[in-house]
């Protein structure tokens, strides 16, 4: 049996020393719904896990300017009921309740959730090879079952996607990244927190080594109540994106004054459409732009052969939720 | 009032909800230790070293057992059974040591540690048509023939008025019972003793009888409850033969218990399979020809070829027709056996056909199969022993609305989802296996009933309950059951859809013998037993065709801006013989429907054709159907009456509802978008974009 330390701090700064130790591998354990697998599946193997479920980090609250502060422990079921989520920012209640199983939000944390690895099947089994898990073993994924992986922003080295939902809309929104390490506090824009692999896929996201998440900042933004997610897979619930969208648009008579668009399910990092945006800042809002946006947006794919499905299913959705939240299909 | 037919709830219910039922591996006997297999990471290949020494010296090992120092076994007639016989290694995945340690844990870690180094090959995984290795094998599974023919197929293609002629492909599928494969075994002067999670105990004491050079009568196998099984527990896999061999080993009691991920090497799955179908139709639409070819893989240890082509051989009438089967030994677990094996695959190839001919025709698909019912078995000419397929079509269409069906594909819209209805038949043999019975008059009044039937979550405990009571003529409480352990009046596997109709039987048999005793006996202190034993009974039965048959009708909407498939709705309608439990048999056709749905839109093992195995080996890669996906599903039978099945007269209801559920929901999907999707799982890549774009 592998000897496995388990520490349950009642304060940040306990836990941030425990985690500065650097003696031994460790990891933070919040609901455990997707390190307690990688365990499992000898994935991962630290020697100790500190425990961030006892640090008070389980609050929602109003920041002054209007936006909300999400706290690292704040389970997913929660936060997606939370009257103020529902209301201001539908798209992140929608994104949230497209994950996974009933159970597992009920477990599943927002900080875990940021931080939750990728799904890609040669990551998830130690006995093949995968360049995010042993890095110079090489990516069996580029020429193999590639059908669930990215396009946008992989390199040779690694396909492997972000497969969550919530951060999706965190990126659509604008978040930060709130986090608490040896040196101090200090924030991550969303959308610079998961990282690109480039030929380093070793690493999932910018947060530096030692830190601990300690809330999620989400900004106000008015016209998100003209928002929502949608997600394509392979059944209807309990299965990760094939490809996501999370869209809001703010629309003046008939065109598009502002608007928001980030794609799940297709690159290592929750993917901000600002080229789709772009386009369609001051475009009139009818299907054909909304096609020719997410198409633009697209036109850097590189679809392995198995998953070129995505970029026609990333068109189609961007286009159906745009049409849908604009109420503009004849 | 008989007790036949009533929805009597499980007499195990409320042990299963409680807890209270004990599953094989939560028996823990005395000082036992733990097993865990150490599987191949390389595909074909040979072992060249194993490292024991380092994983001997964990604190907590207390044995590591390889091909080298295995005991030997004698043929069972299963290469899969022939554990650490050799240092040649067929499959990723097959075992190739096996770790025995104090605890669970230390088994796990140790067997991760163990170092086996590997000469390898290169891997042949992936099956398609025209695979060098393909041959016909001299029978398929169930003792069918491999190739069939009447008539001259090509002459009846060449003077048809319109010709379908395509290729389907069924992935490889999983069974994927909750309850993976566990045993715990136990030597105790020259006995064994096994708690196993089996389709049939008595098998299994056979194969162990063999294998281990032991005497049946010192072998006891205990099934009482299993957690599912749709085939893969239906002959023993490697789990129950390692834990015997490392309890005599160590001289303690052994567990031993799959993981998820070592299900989909370790114990069986359905074999991908490709179906070129042809059809030769004259201009009224009545068939002139039929064609099946079918093609399957199987391992390099084991020969096991899916009956793909068999449903075809008796669905439609043809005058002139063929079948065949090819198979290719592949560097591949040996797939087996998965509810309804041939019927599925086959008959989602030959309905998906014969919707295609209807289109073509311009004929409604229901009318096309009424034109195309036999009045005999197509292929042999036999008479059926009933055959109603025709009144579960009529019956079905009326109640699912399917009369004033547009049949033009592609053109019914609501919101963003098309919408569309499909239709399939469904068959499955009614078989009957030798089986026998013990049933005792207690003193105080009440019966015991024993058998060593298998309850993998059927409902057979109360159903064959329930026959008893029937035939004593009592109420079904004074009825006490005992089954699911070897040492019971020996009776078939439940398999092949034959439990109830096999186990009835003999249960009916004893009780009836039972009966007459009772008129002239008195019942002594230890009881009044008869027994009874149908092989005579089975032999001498008359040579019909017996199948069960049904119709599937479906519902789906498909999303315009992804390709997704919803089913909206479903009706089954079968033509079953006699129900003897509305309640359990509701829940089997559901049950095989909701695997239809599942096989239609979901399962796909993804052979990783570089390592040579199953890429996707969990349930979170490998979907199986959700509840979100499980359609408003309705099933009804006809009340069928067949006096040349057996007493009961039940043809079997397991594995049915698994047969053209698939179909009907490819036709649905076909009829919804105007896309004819000829490869399962049908998923977004076959449609997206092909829909018509929405603004
Ligand atoms: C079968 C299955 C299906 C799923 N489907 C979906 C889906 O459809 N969509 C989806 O979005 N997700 C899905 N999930 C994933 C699920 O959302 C994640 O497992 C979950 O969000 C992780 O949160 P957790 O709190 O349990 O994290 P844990 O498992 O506890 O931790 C995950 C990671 O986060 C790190 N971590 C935790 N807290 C902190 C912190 N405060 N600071 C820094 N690092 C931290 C841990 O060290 C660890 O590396 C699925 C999971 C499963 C098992």
């Amino acid at each position: 049996m592998k000897p496995l330390t388990y520490e349950r701090p009642a304060t940040l700064d306990e836990a941030v020393s425990l985690l500065g130790r650097g003696e031994v591998p460790t990891s933070l354990l919040a609901g455990g719904t997707n390190l307690v697998d990688l365990l499992k599946l000898d994935v991962e193997s630290p020697q100790l896990l500190v425990d961030v479920n006892h640090l008070g980090l389980d609050r929602i609250d109003d920041t002054p300017n209007g936006g909300l502060m999400i706290g690292a422990t704040v389970r997913n079921s929660d936060l997606a009921a939370d009257p103020r989520v529902r209301e201001r920012y539908p798209l992140l209640a929608r994104a949230l309740l497209s994950a996974a199983s009933g159970q597992i939000r009920n477990m599943a944390t927002t900080a875990g959730n940021l931080m939750q690895r990728t799904r890609c099947v040669y990551f998830m089994d130690a006995t093949k090879p995968c360049n995010k898990r042993e890095p110079g073993s090489g990516c069996p994924a580029v020429e193999g079952a590639s059908r669930e992986l990215g396009l946008l922003g992989t390199s040779d080295s690694c396909i492997a996607t972000h497969p969550g939902d919530m951060a999706v809309a965190l990126v659509a929104l604008d978040a930060v990244v709130h986090f608490v390490a040896a040196d101090g506090a200090g924030t991550i824009p969303i959308g610079d927190f998961h990282r690109l692999p480039g030929d380093d896929p070793s690493l999932d996201t910018t947060l530096p080594a030692g830190a601990i998440i300690t809330a999620v900042e989400v900004p106000p933004l008015a016209f998100a109540s003209t928002s929502t997610y949608r997600k394509a897979r392979d059944r209807r619930s309990y299965a990760f994106a094939l490809a996501s969208v999370a869209a809001a648009i703010d629309v003046d008579g008939d065109t598009v004054r502002d608007i928001r668009i980030a794609l799940g399910g297709v690159s290592p990092r929750p993917w901000r459409a600002h080229a789709a945006e772009e386009l369609l800042r001051g475009a009139p809002a009818t299907a054909d732009s909304f096609r020719a946006a997410a198409e633009a947006e697209l036109a850097a794919a590189t679809p392995t052969g198995e998953n070129a499905l995505k970029v026609d299913l990333v068109v189609r959705l961007v286009t159906g939720v745009l049409l849908e939240l604009t109420g503009s299909e004849r | 009032m008989s007790a036949l037919g009533a929805p009597l709830r499980r007499l195990e219910g409320t042990a299963k909800v409680t807890g209270a039922a004990r599953y094989s591996f939560e028996h823990t006997p005395d000082g036992c230790v733990y097993a865990w297999p150490v599987q191949s990471t390389a595909a074909m290949s040979r072992i060249i070293a194993i490292d024991v020494d380092a994983v001997l010296a964990m604190p907590g090992v207390v044995d590591v057992i390889t091909a080298d120092d295995a005991e030997r076994l004698e043929d069972a007639d299963d290469g899969e059974l022939m554990v650490l016989q050799s240092s040649n290694v067929a499959y990723r995945g097959q075992v190739v040591a096996l770790v025995v340690a104090e605890s669970l844990e230390t088994a796990r870690e140790a067997a991760t540690r163990l170092r086996v180094d590997y000469q390898t090959g290169d891997v042949d995984a992936v099956l398609e048509p025209g695979h060098p290795k393909l041959y016909a094998p001299d029978e398929v599974n169930a003792g069918f023939p491999t190739d069939t023919s009447v008539g001259d197929i090509d002459q009846a293609l060449a003077q048809a008025h319109a010709v379908v002629d395509h290729t389907y492909s069924t992935p490889a599928q999983f069974n994927s019972p909750m309850e993976p494969h566990a045993t715990v075994a136990t030597w105790s002067d020259g006995r064994l003793d096994v708690f196993e999670s089996s389709q049939g105990s008595s098998s299994t004491v056979q194969i162990l009888s063999t294998l281990f050079g032991i005497p049946a009568a010192d072998i006891t196998v205990d099934s009482q409850h299993v957690g599912g099984g749709f085939g893969a527990k239906g002959s023993p896999r490697p789990n129950v033969v390692l834990a015997v061999m490392a309890a005599r080993r160590v001289g303690r009691p052994v567990k031993l218990a799959y993981t998820r991920q070592m299900m989909f090497a370790l114990a069986g799955y359905r074999t991908p399979t490709f179906s070129r179908i042809r059809l030769a139709a004259g201009e009224d639409g009545r068939l002139l020809g039929l064609a099946h070819d079918a093609i399957s893989q199987t391992s390099t240890i084991e020969e096991f070829t899916e009956q793909t082509a068999e449903s075809s051989r008796h669905m439609y009438a043809a005058p002139h027709r063929s079948t065949s089967h090819r198979v290719a030994a592949l560097d591949v677990p040996t797939p087996r056996w998965m509810r309804a094996p041939g019927e599925m695959p086959g008959m989602f190839a030959l309905e998906s056909a014969i919707d295609e001919l209807a289109h073509e025709m311009g004929i409604d698909p229901v009318e096309l199969r009424v034109l195309n019912e036999p009045a005999s078995d197509p292929e042999s000419g036999k008479d059926f022993s009933s055959r109603h397929l025709v009144d579960c079509l009529r019956r079905g269409a009326a109640a699912f609305g399917w009369e004033g069906r547009d049949p033009a594909p592609g053109v019914r819209r609501d919101g963003r989802w098309l919408v569309g209805t499909g239709v399939a038949s469904a068959l499955y043999p009614a078989m009957v296996m030798p089986s026998s019975a013990r049933v005792t008059a207690r003193r105080d009044g009440d019966y015991l009933v024993e058998i060593n039937a298998a309850d993998i979550g059927t409902g057979a405990r109360t159903v064959l309950a329930q026959v008893t009571a029937d035939r004593l003529g009592v109420d079904v409480d004074r009825v006490d059951i005992r089954i699911g352990v070897s040492s019971l009046p020996q009776a078939s596997i439940a398999g092949g859809s034959a439990g109830t109709a096999s186990w009835g039987w003999a249960v009916s048999k004893a009780s009836l013998a039972l009966v007459d005793r009772l008129k002239d006996e008195a019942v002594p202190d230890d009881g009044l037993s008869a027994e009874a034993d149908t092989a005579d009974d089975i032999e001498a039965m008359a040579d019909v065709d017996r199948h069960a048959y049904g119709a599937h009708f479906a519902e789906v909407r498909v999303d315009l801006d992804s390709g997704e498939i919803a089913v909206s709705r479903m009706l089954g309608v079968f033509a079953a013989g006699r129900i003897l439990n509305s309640r359990t048999a509701r829940s089997q056709f559901i049950g095989g429907m909701t695997m239809g749905v599942s096989g239609a839109l979901h399962e796909h093992g993804v052979m990783d054709a570089v390592h040579g195995d199953y890429a996707n080996h969990d349930l979170a890669t490998y979907h199986v159907a959700a509840c979100a996906d499980v359609p408003d599903i309705r099933v009804e039978w006809l009340d069928e009456h067949d006096d040349q099945l057996n007493p009961v007269g039940g043809k079997g209801i397991g594995e049915i509802g698994n047969v053209g559920a698939a179909a009907a929901v490819a036709n649905a999907v076909w009829h919804a978008t105007g896309v004819r999707v000829r490869d399962l799982p049908i998923q977004p890549d076959a449609l997206v974009r092909h829909l018509p774009m929405r603004g």
